[in-house]
């Protein structure tokens, strides 16, 4: 990463420091921007990832954020970047981040040129398994269920799978219940989707 | 249930004039999608309709603070009192008491098992047991605590001279599916010294496997497993009845068909290993399924409900009143936590109720007892499970505030710390 700014300096030595050292977000910033800096360096500054398979964060309901940084910090829902950076953070800073978090614009759709066949497919989907009767109007959830709308597809993929096969750990077990009788090719026809939902 | 080749035909055939029938008939009754959804899945409401803003209820992960538990607002019959008797144990969930005293209370959603004790005169809860997956199931007997989590039992012998070390159960069985789906679930120790548990159906609705939607018993070693009931969906309490021995239990039946039915059950296990309770065929005893239920005959087939116990009301724990605290109205009688529906757009339950019997076990009447959980349609708290204390009050555990209270009937409470 290029410093193009003395801010954005710190951030990637907060970032680095937060790698190495292996020092907690807490300690090692004040404001919010700058205790967020190292997440927001892989899970974008606008709400908008760039990485494969990192999710945007952006417009995420905030008590959703909030039940997986707790779920990350007590180690019940294992991603290793994860883990390590939630440790340490008090119950007042999960609720903090995630109200922080979810105030991020949320991100843009993936481009156009969409596949008409695939699109049907995964709205029939919807329609038989109610998706949007929790995801909401529009998929953008709402309390514990998480904004879909225009999330990465690689992401959604990876997690509609994990949540299918019992690999990711849920809070409540709403996922794997509605995902039992959906094949894995269905599930690419979903995300294909829910990353172009305008 | 496995089914003949001949019932197999049967089936398939009256599923094919009934596909016939409904894809004719059904959409005169409600809106017909464009992209013809399956026969099943028609009737709901439209894209912008109420259903839409339905979705499950979760408890926050952290525990309220005593200071803010709306105890207040929770009301009970008059002579009745309600106190908080303890607090901070995040989503707490069934209740078992230990023979020394010890209150356990267990956990759904996060990995802990609480004990809630007497230290030099002050009541606190404190985490005894960490590391669990989706403990919700605790069951004491003679000195020793048995825990079922997701996909295993286990058990802690002692437990109440260990509470102060790092303590690790001993597994005594794992011959258990991992589906996440109804997957957590409540033990009970039966009067044969065995351990009863469920493995409810992964599913919301579905054919479940035959090694699930059934009702296990092993022996206290964790051996000698019996499937003792089949045809629950999902169970999340049970008790035994003081007199007759029977097994009681409540269920919860389907989502996603209507907000009114079907109703959740209270059961009797009346032939341990022969009891078919209906699901996926016939729910609430006499209502079949449009997917699964041509071709049967739900009272023909299926052991009918004692009582139904409202629409998505979602009754977990259940215990027969064997104390003396209560007026004798009280004695004998079955007082259920209803969780609360989260699939109604008017939330429905979220109150304990007692049941009334009658001479032969069967239900006499269901009335409210513990009202007040669902303010301005939210909920405050969700009763989950009880406990009846040697004095003859109640515990129950509220898993949405992280807490336990005590109901008091004519003495002066206990007050909390």
């Amino acid at each position: 990463m290029v410093a193009t700014s003395k801010k954005h300096g710190v951030q990637i030595i907060v970032f680095a420091l937060t790698l190495l050292g292996g020092a907690t977000i807490a300690a090692l910033a004040d404001t919010m921007e700058e205790r967020l800096a190292p997440c927001l360096a892989c899970h974008g500054a606008q709400g908008q990832s760039e990485k494969p398979e990192v999710p945007s964060l952006g417009a995420q309901p905030a008590f959703y954020l909030l039940v997986q940084l707790y779920m990350f910090r007590e180690g019940m829902r294992v991603v290793e970047p994860m883990n390590e950076m939630m440790k340490g953070t008090s119950d007042d800073e999960l609720r903090s981040m995630s109200d922080f978090i979810s105030k991020l614009p949320p991100p843009q759709p993936a481009a156009e040129n969409d596949d008409a066949t695939r699109l049907d497919q995964a709205r029939s989907l919807i329609h038989a398994n109610r998706c949007n009767y929790c995801h909401s109007q529009n998929f953008v959830g709402g309390e514990n269920i998480p904004r879909l709308a225009g999330q990465r597809e690689d992401y959604l993929v990876k997690a509609l799978r994990a949540y299918k096969h019992n690999t990711r750990r849920a809070y409540e077990p709403w996922m794997s219940n509605v995902l039992y009788a959906i094949t894995d090719e269905q599930l690419a026809d979903l995300a294909y989707f829910l990353a172009r939902v305008r | 249930m496995i089914l003949s080749s001949v019932a197999r035909r049967h089936l398939l055939l009256a599923g094919a004039v009934g596909t016939m029938l409904v894809t004719t008939f059904w959409p005169l009754v409600a809106q017909q999608a464009p992209d013809a959804p399956p026969p099943w899945a028609q009737g709901r409401p439209a894209q912008d309709g109420a259903a839409q803003k339905l979705a499950p209820v979760s408890p926050p992960p952290f525990a309220t603070a005593a200071d803010k538990i709306p105890v207040d607002k929770f009301k009970a019959p008059n002579g009745f009192k309600i106190e908080v008797y303890a607090s901070g144990m995040v989503q707490a969930r069934s209740l078992r008491e230990g023979s020394k005293g010890t209150i356990f209370v267990s956990s759904r959603l996060s990995d802990k098992i609480y004990a809630i004790t007497d230290r030099n005169g002050k009541r606190e809860a404190r985490p005894v047991i960490t590391g669990l997956y989706r403990p919700n199931g605790i069951a004491f007997h003679n000195g020793t605590l048995y825990i079922a989590e997701l996909s295993q039992v286990s058990k802690v012998e002692n437990i109440e001279d260990k509470l102060d070390q790092a303590i690790k159960p001993t597994v005594i069985y794992s011959d258990l599916p991992k589906d996440e789906p109804h997957g957590w679930k409540y033990l009970t120790v039966g009067p044969d010294n065995r351990l009863y548990f469920q493995v409810g159906a992964p599913c919301n609705i579905c054919m479940p496997p035959d090694t699930h939607a059934q009702i296990r018993s092993i022996n206290l070693d964790g051996g000698d497993m019996k499937v003792v009931a089949r045809g629950i969906r999902q169970i999340v309490g049970m008790d035994w009845h003081p007199v007759s021995k029977q097994l009681y239990f409540t269920e919860n039946q389907r989502d996603w068909l209507s907000e009114e039915f079907p109703e959740d059950k209270l059961n009797r296990l009346v032939n341990p290993g022969k009891d078919n309770f209906g699901f996926p065929y016939c729910h609430q005893g006499n209502m079949p399924d449009p997917e699964f239920g041509w071709g049967h005959d739900c009272k023909a087939e299926f052991t009918q409900p004692l009582v139904l116990l409202g629409p998505h009301s979602a009754p977990l724990g259940m215990r027969f009143y064997t104390g003396q605290m209560f007026p004798a109205e009280y004695r004998g009688t079955i007082l259920i936590a209803r969780h609360g529906s989260w699939n109604k757009t008017i939330k429905f339950g979220g109150d304990i109720v007692v049941v009334k019997l009658n001479d032969d076990g069967t239900v006499k009447s269901v009335e409210p007892f513990i009202t007040g959980f669902v303010q301005d349609n939210n909920y405050i708290g969700r009763p989950a499970d009880l406990h009846v204390m040697k004095d003859g009050s109640v515990l129950f555990s509220d898993d949405y505030n992280g807490a336990v209270y005590r109901v008091t009937y004519g003495s002066s409470p206990v007050s909390a710390r």
